[in-house]
């Protein structure tokens, strides 16, 4: 009981409630009428839209040359190509928007484009790995016929290869439309002030001007559309959906043909240029000044001084501080948590299925929705829990479960259940059974799990930007800030920030992507075991 | 290796821990990273305010550790953003306070201030040497009248005849394509000078003339940071920038004298039909753990001493009247004779349809 319980209790009290109070408390006629009423109001969800269809288009025309050649090739550095597309999309958002910041030229900095880029850069692994895992196992028969019946490689693609990785397209749609359309640490860094999609015109208002009430308005417009895509998009996928023979894992090939053995080195080598350009201008931008190379962005981290006396009030190396002691914290809560729901899930029959879509909600949800909530209702005694420590730990836990029991969770059904039967028939007890059985199963996924949640905290800004205080700013907090000054002292010590924030989350990555693989490996060595 | 039951055991115990932590008791071994929020009455107390006012190294710090010295009590600042920032983080964490005493909320924000209730009253002791006229404002002690200043077009005398022009002399003027490209002012969203140089405008211009106004301003490439840090000390010519035009204060030129070494006249100048008058206030947060201890920082802070640190500090003149200025300021500040200013109560009723529609029009 205790394996459901508290994650339930943690969901209900930290999400749920939360929530609900920012419906009913904030949200009223009159609020809701100035709101939709203003028109700057329907120009920012234009916006918003607009800019989240073209940097989903974008993404899948972009993705699906590198989804191709990773799914089919086999090539020298393909799976660093693949690791690397992971990395980048596991990335901070404030750190991806200082990384495009640092590209591009003046001309393009603080404009939708740069935006537009930065969102198709950071998702191309979207279409990677949800397309390319069809279309590895997608039979090459139908359009190795197609070809000998005399068609183009266009009109193979078209008629038959499209067709079935379109659902896969359209998942991989579905997913990049919701990151896009809820940007906001690419926004905040990397757009102009006017540049502002909803989740940060709802950030504005509440904490810039002041107007719980009209963000709240707001926000939960947002939740209407993201609800709607979710919708349209699992109605789609059963649509599209049509049974295929899929293959097992055919290995990807070495290119044979002339075409081939150019176009692949080109593609792939393209891909890895747009996937690394952007970390190597972070790392050039955080030695860089007006008048040369320079290390005070580094040598200087223990300050944020505008001149003797005045800082703009972070402190980077406070920030680091916090960040780590905050990822630890939010680390130790989602596993334990995450954890817990995991085996209480497998345990348990339709409440498992009940808590494991809800735990998924603070995902679904945006991660400033997820924040704002929980600063207007913690703030009553005896629930006044903005000053605590553990808040924000708290906050970036809720994001993170998800994460943690996914990882979980697979490994936990795939643990042969004649085992424990078996242990049971030679004697042990249903405890001792569970120990010797699921148990060791259980250490690798929870370290995959942790390690993820902590890139998540690390990285966390969203939520962050409302839960932390003065003084308690995390590295992406800090990070904005000292990017959105003018002195180029202070934004070279932002991008610094940023290449340590990088440089973590990335190592980060590294470890899952390895542990992860070596965990599929086993399974699917178990699984062909057994038949 | 632990058992099961032991680990279940624990995690349970961490998971409910997790969900029913309320008491900061248990926790304070864990929350000493986080000192400045831990409930602790004997402790230092939190000047919350903007980045404008001074950290460390200057003489306003050392008066404040003469305070130290004097009661006991420890003050530690806080840099919450801009006044505007300030001020929406103050709202949001009304009754658990960032820290224990606010600096610099201005008359343009004051009285949404004193609606969202994040001061407790307090009548400071001192008080009848506060001019008349800023005591008015608060009748109540709502908040504790400690600067005043004019905000105004401030221009770099040296940059300007570098470039061979007049320095303007109206607000009329900045639309001139003369000074194109040459003036940078703050988001009045986020920055108390900004918001103060916006209800100029709307002060010379009326409610609906200011927005032609401020579109021939874009026209003419104004520049727009969140604070007044950024764009004086980031782009003003006189500190290294490259905009010779800036929104900032009448006690600015002397401050440049003072500062400048071997300087024996104002290197800025204001232009004085564009000064807008602003009060600042302090006062104490309302839920503060230490309401005495911030009382008397309130009580020092419009003391002489004290209050003789403001202009060289913040820039601004002191509102205690019992202050001699420095020399330096009775030659080169400037206070105009007509300064413009609105009454508060329609500041109040416009505040966030003027940031509103100043948004829409000057950052999109």
């Amino acid at each position: 009981m205790a394996l459901i319980g508290a994650p339930t209790i943690g969901l209900l009290l930290f999400y749920v409630w939360p929530f609900v109070n920012l419906i009913v408390e904030a949200v009223d006629i009159e609020s809701t009428r100035e709101t939709l009423g203003r028109e700057r109001t329907r120009s920012i969800i234009w916006f918003t839209t607009w800019q989240a269809v073209a940097s989903t288009l974008s993404t899948l025309v972009v993705g699906l040359a590198p989804a191709w050649v990773i799914a089919r090739f086999e090539f020298t550095g393909r799976r660093f190509l693949s690791s690397l597309l992971t990395a980048v999309f596991v990335l901070p958002t404030v750190v991806m928007g200082a990384a495009f910041l640092a590209l591009l030229p003046d001309s393009l900095d603080r404009t939708v484009w740069g935006v537009i880029g930065a969102h198709v850069v950071f998702n191309l692994a979207v279409v990677v790995r949800t397309v390319g895992a069809v279309w590895e196992h997608l039979p090459t028969d139908m359009e190795a016929a197609a070809s000998t019946l005399g068609a183009s490689p266009f009109v193979v693609f078209k008629e038959i290869t499209l067709p079935l990785i379109r659902p896969a397209l359209t998942a991989a749609a579905a997913i990049v439309f919701l990151f896009t359309f809820t940007s906001f640490g690419v926004i905040r860094v990397l757009g102009a002030p006017g540049t502002r999609t909803i989740e940060v015109e709802v950030w504005r208002r509440a904490t810039q001007l002041g107007q719980v009430d009209q963000a709240a308005v707001l926000a939960l417009l947002q939740l209407g559309v993201l609800a709607a895509v979710a919708v349209w998009s699992s109605v789609a996928a059963r649509r599209h959906s049509r049974a295929l023979e899929l293959r097992p894992l055919s290995r990807p090939q070495r290119p044979r043909t002339k075409a081939e053995r150019r176009a692949i080195p080109l593609i792939a080598g393209v891909t890895a240029v747009v996937a690394v350009a952007p970390l190597a201008a972070l790392v050039i931008s955080s030695v860089s000044s007006p008048t040369g190379w320079t290390l005070s962005g580094w040598t200087g981290l223990d300050s944020a001084e505008i001149r003797p006396g005045i800082n703009v009030g972070v402190d980077p190396v406070a920030a680091l501080t916090n960040s780590v002691q905050t990822a630890a914290w939010a680390t130790a809560f989602a596993t334990i948590i995450g954890g817990l729901a995991s085996l209480g899930i497998a345990a348990a029959g339709r409440a498992g299925r009940v808590l494991d879509a809800g735990l998924m909600l603070p995902v679904g949800t945006s991660a400033v929705t997820v924040g704002f909530g929980m600063l207007i209702t913690f703030d009553r005694s005896p629930f006044d829990w903005r000053a605590t420590w553990w808040i924000v730990p708290v906050g970036h836990a809720l994001v993170a479960v998800p994460f943690v029991v996914r990882t979980t969770l697979s490994v936990l059904r795939s643990v042969d259940n004649d085992l424990s039967a078996a242990a049971a028939t030679l004697g042990a007890s249903p405890t001792r059974a569970w120990r010797e059985v699921v148990v060791p199963h259980l250490w690798r996924p929870l370290a995959v799990g942790s390690a993820l949640a902590a890139a998540i905290s690390l990285g966390e800004f969203g939520a962050t930007s409302f839960l932390s205080r003065s003084g308690g700013e995390t590295l992406p907090i800090a990070i904005e800030q000292l990017l959105g000054r003018t002195g180029s002292l202070l934004q070279t010590k932002g991008y610094a920030l940023s290449v340590v924030l990088a440089a973590v989350t990335i190592a980060l990555v590294m470890v899952v992507d390895r542990t992860g693989d070596v965990a599929g490996a086993r399974r699917r060595e178990g699984n062909d075991g057994r038949r | 290796m632990i058992t099961v039951h032991r680990t279940i055991a624990a995690l349970a115990a961490s998971a409910i821990v997790l969900a029913s932590c309320g008491s900061d008791g248990n926790d304070a071994a864990t929350a000493d990273t986080v000192a400045a929020d831990v409930v602790d009455a004997d402790g230092p107390i939190t000047l919350v305010t903007y980045e404008s006012f001074p950290t460390e190294e200057t003489p306003i710090n050392d008066q404040l550790a003469a305070f130290t010295a004097e009661t006991g009590i420890e003050v530690e600042i806080l840099v919450a953003g801009d006044t505007g920032t300030m001020l929406s983080k103050a709202e949001l964490t009304a009754g658990n306070p960032e820290g224990d005493v606010m600096w610099g909320i201005d008359n343009s924000f004051l009285t949404r201030a004193i609606s969202s209730e994040i001061f407790e009253p307090y009548t400071a002791d001192g008080l009848d040497a506060i001019d008349d006229q800023f005591t008015a404002l608060v009748p109540n002690g709502e908040a504790t009248p400690v600067d005043f200043g004019d905000v105004c077009i401030n221009y770099d005398i040296g940059a300007l005849e570098g470039l061979g022009i007049e320095p303007p002399a109206s607000l009329d003027d900045l639309t001139d394509p003369t000074y194109a490209d040459l003036l940078v002012v703050q988001n009045p969203a986020t920055s108390s000078p900004g918001l103060a140089f916006l209800i100029a405008t709307i002060d010379e211009y009326g409610a609906d003339g200011w927005q032609d106004y401020w579109s021939s301003l874009v026209d003419n490439g104004v520049s727009v940071t969140d604070g007044w840090t950024d764009a004086y000390y980031g782009e003003f010519t006189y500190a290294g920038g490259d905009r010779p035009l800036v929104v900032s204060y009448g006690s600015s030129p002397p401050f440049e004298v003072l500062f400048g070494e071997g300087l024996t006249e104002a290197p800025t100048g204001v232009v004085e039909s564009t000064c807008f008058r602003q009060v600042e206030f302090a006062g104490v947060l309302a839920g503060t753990d230490q309401p005495e201890a911030a009382r008397q920082l309130i009580d020092f802070m419009i003391s002489e001493p004290f209050q003789a640190e403001v202009p060289l500090n913040l820039f601004v003149f002191p509102s205690n009247t019992d202050v001699e200025l420095d020399q330096a300021f009775q030659d080169f500040a400037v206070i105009p004779d007509s300064s413009r200013s609105v009454e508060p109560d329609v500041v109040d009723a416009n505040r966030e349809e003027w940031i509103d529609e100043w948004t829409d029009l000057v950052i999109g």
